[in-house]
């Protein structure tokens, strides 16, 4: 908490007037695997503006997918509170939010449903929660997959593109849905650096189009500033925000912005902190936890 | 959108929509599988395996009458009498009886293996997808699953009037198992993602349940299937033989029973061949039926 008010938890005025701000006010979650209490996250807060994109970056296990987690559904929180919009998702009574598709999740090594066309699972949203019928849904599926550079995939499988495509299809899958909130659990981890700012790119490129608010985990110091408007550090476990670096680097960016002496004052900064956690992390050895 | 926007989506036009060539569909895939097939090795090796394994069957059996095979009839004597018009032992492929006999198995099987996938697969689904019927339900499938389906026999018989139900029933039972259990693990095999992923996008449960643990659990379903239709074959020759008056079972066991070897031999045979058949048709209908993986497979070569 001492580093909390230090560095107070408002929220920069960043896009604002939109949806999508996510408020996370003193949450605490303890595991207790075998009895043992495990703290995982500890009194953390956070506020992140409507159409923002927040990186949050710390040691393995830190906590920081717990995090994502409590906001998406799919675990319950100890304490605290976290709001999206001024309406409670979680707190006191009610510890566990409810999954829905105005916060969508892309996951780590990808989840488009393998049986399914791509075109299909881009249209799934809308078809199962009756907002298209499964022709509108299918139509608008492709037009947002042309949008996005994908043309001519609607028709095959997940297994038979490669995995940049089946990524960049996925957020396209989250996307139709129009949701307040987008959250990204280290979506690029297994990339090559070449396919990855490709990725980077597309990604930026359909967040200048919907405006959506993102919260974006991920070890990777140089996405997080090349993407992000505030890198958020946390401290190793339990995960608490250690320190947030403001990017104000100009919108739209390209790759041309890394090699920018702007840049390499960011990364130096949020390079400082990570590598204080990353030794405390690695020196306690600990097991991680989803 | 400034121009720094308009060449990124040059870049992923570049990489994403070069005109790719059509692959050969309809009789022009037909012979492109067929002329890869002839230019490998695996045809040629596989007649070798098959005529080396007859003409071991041949020497031990009619050429060198080695002991313990003296009694066998060999190739000579079983695809002479086999293809006769006057089978010397009675059994021929001209012969009517043998067309019965094939007949009732097949049928026998067909009601056995549907009965047994109309129940398994939705109780399987269901034990996997809801903690609370698994509580209930599976103590009692882990403790019936291990009785061997011989001893099954008696009580059949006293349950069940006639000849044809108790045979039904014997391999209706042994194929259930198989057939639960392997869509039970089907289910629980299926990634946590996919349904947190259904979640995300606002399904239903009943929504998960058409949409991720249907789909998500057919290759674990068609796997059991194929074993499935190992066991009923398995089960059913059992019965055939306790019980029956017809069908491939009966008539092994009573061409040995009536001292006539050679149909002995030939009802063997042809429960292989069947047996290979049916399983065929199964794998087939799974790999239609699940495009997305046979696609992804064909993809790595496989």
């Amino acid at each position: 908490m001492t580093v909390m008010s230090k560095n107070p938890a408002a929220a920069p005025a960043v896009q604002s007037g939109g949806k999508g701000a996510i408020s996370i006010r003193n949450v605490t979650k303890i595991y207790d695997p075998g009895g043992v209490n495990v703290v995982a996250v500890d009194n953390c807060s956070l506020e992140i503006a409507p159409g923002e994109i927040c990186m949050i970056v710390g040691p393995s296990g830190c906590g920081k997918t717990t995090l994502l987690n409590a906001i998406a559904g799919f675990h319950s929180i100890t304490s605290g509170t976290i709001h999206l919009d001024g309406e409670l998702l979680c707190g006191p009574d009610k510890p566990k939010a409810e999954q829905g598709a105005d916060r969508i999740v892309v996951f780590q090594n990808g989840a488009l449903f393998p049986w399914k066309t791509i075109r299909d699972n881009v249209a799934y949203g809308p078809i199962v929660q009756g907002r298209l019928s499964p022709v509108e849904a299918r139509g608008k599926a492709d037009h947002m997959l042309a949008e996005a550079g994908l043309h001519d995939v609607g028709d095959k499988y997940p297994g038979e593109v490669s995995s940049g495509m089946a990524r960049r299809a996925e957020i396209v899958r989250a996307l139709i849905n129009d949701p307040r909130v987008l959250l990204l659990d280290e979506p690029y981890r297994a990339m090559d650096a070449l396919t990855k700012s490709i990725m980077h790119e597309a990604l930026l490129e359909m967040y200048d189009r919907t405006k959506v608010t993102i919260f974006f985990i991920t070890h990777d110091l140089e996405e997080s500033i090349f993407l992000g408007d505030r890198v958020v550090v946390m401290t190793t476990r339990p995960a608490q925000v250690k320190k947030i670096v403001d990017v104000r680097i100009p919108r739209p960016r390209n790759y041309k912005v890394l090699s920018s002496n702007e840049f390499r004052v960011l990364f130096a900064e949020a390079k400082d902190a990570v590598h204080e956690e990353a030794i405390k992390a690695f020196e306690a050895g600990e097991r991680e936890l989803a | 959108m400034s121009g720094d926007g308009t060449s990124s989506v040059a870049i992923q036009r570049g990489g994403g929509a070069p005109a790719r060539p059509r692959a050969p569909t309809g009789i022009a895939y037909f012979q492109y599988v067929l002329n890869k097939k002839l230019r490998s090795p695996t045809p040629y090796l596989m007649a070798l395996g098959i005529g080396g394994w007859i003409l071991i069957y041949w020497l031990f059996s009619e050429v060198w009458n080695l002991p313990r095979f003296e009694k066998m009839p060999g190739p000579v004597a079983v695809i002479s009498d086999w293809f006769s018009r006057k089978p010397f032992q009675g059994t021929s492929i001209f012969t009517e009886t043998y067309y019965v006999h094939i007949w009732v198995s097949v049928r026998r099987i067909m009601i056995a293996f549907a009965i047994a996938t109309a129940i398994g697969v939705p109780l399987g689904l269901i034990m996997g997808w809801s903690r609370r019927f698994k509580d209930y339900a599976f103590p009692i499938l882990e403790t019936l699953r291990p009785i061997p389906i011989l001893a099954w026999v008696p009580l059949a018989i006293l349950m069940f009037k006639g000849l044809e139900t108790p045979v039904i029933f014997l391999a209706t039972l042994a194929s259930l198992f198989v057939t639960v259990l392997n869509t039970m693990l089907g289910v629980e095999s299926i990634d946590e993602a996919y349904f947190r992923a259904a979640g995300c996008l606002g399904s239903k449960p009943r929504q998960v349940f058409w949409h991720v643990v249907i789909p998500g659990s057919l290759p674990f379903i068609f796997t059991g299937l194929q074993i499935s239709m190992g066991v009923a074959w398995f089960s059913l020759v059992a019965a055939e033989m306790v019980s029956g008056d017809y069908g491939l079972g009966y008539l092994i066991l009573s061409s040995y029973v009536n001292s006539v070897t050679v149909p002995m031999v030939i009802g063997m045979l042809t429960l292989g061949f069947v047996g290979w058949i049916t399983s065929a048709l199964v794998r087939m209908a799974g790999n239609q039926m699940m495009q997305w993986r046979t696609r992804a497979l064909a993809l790595e070569g496989r």
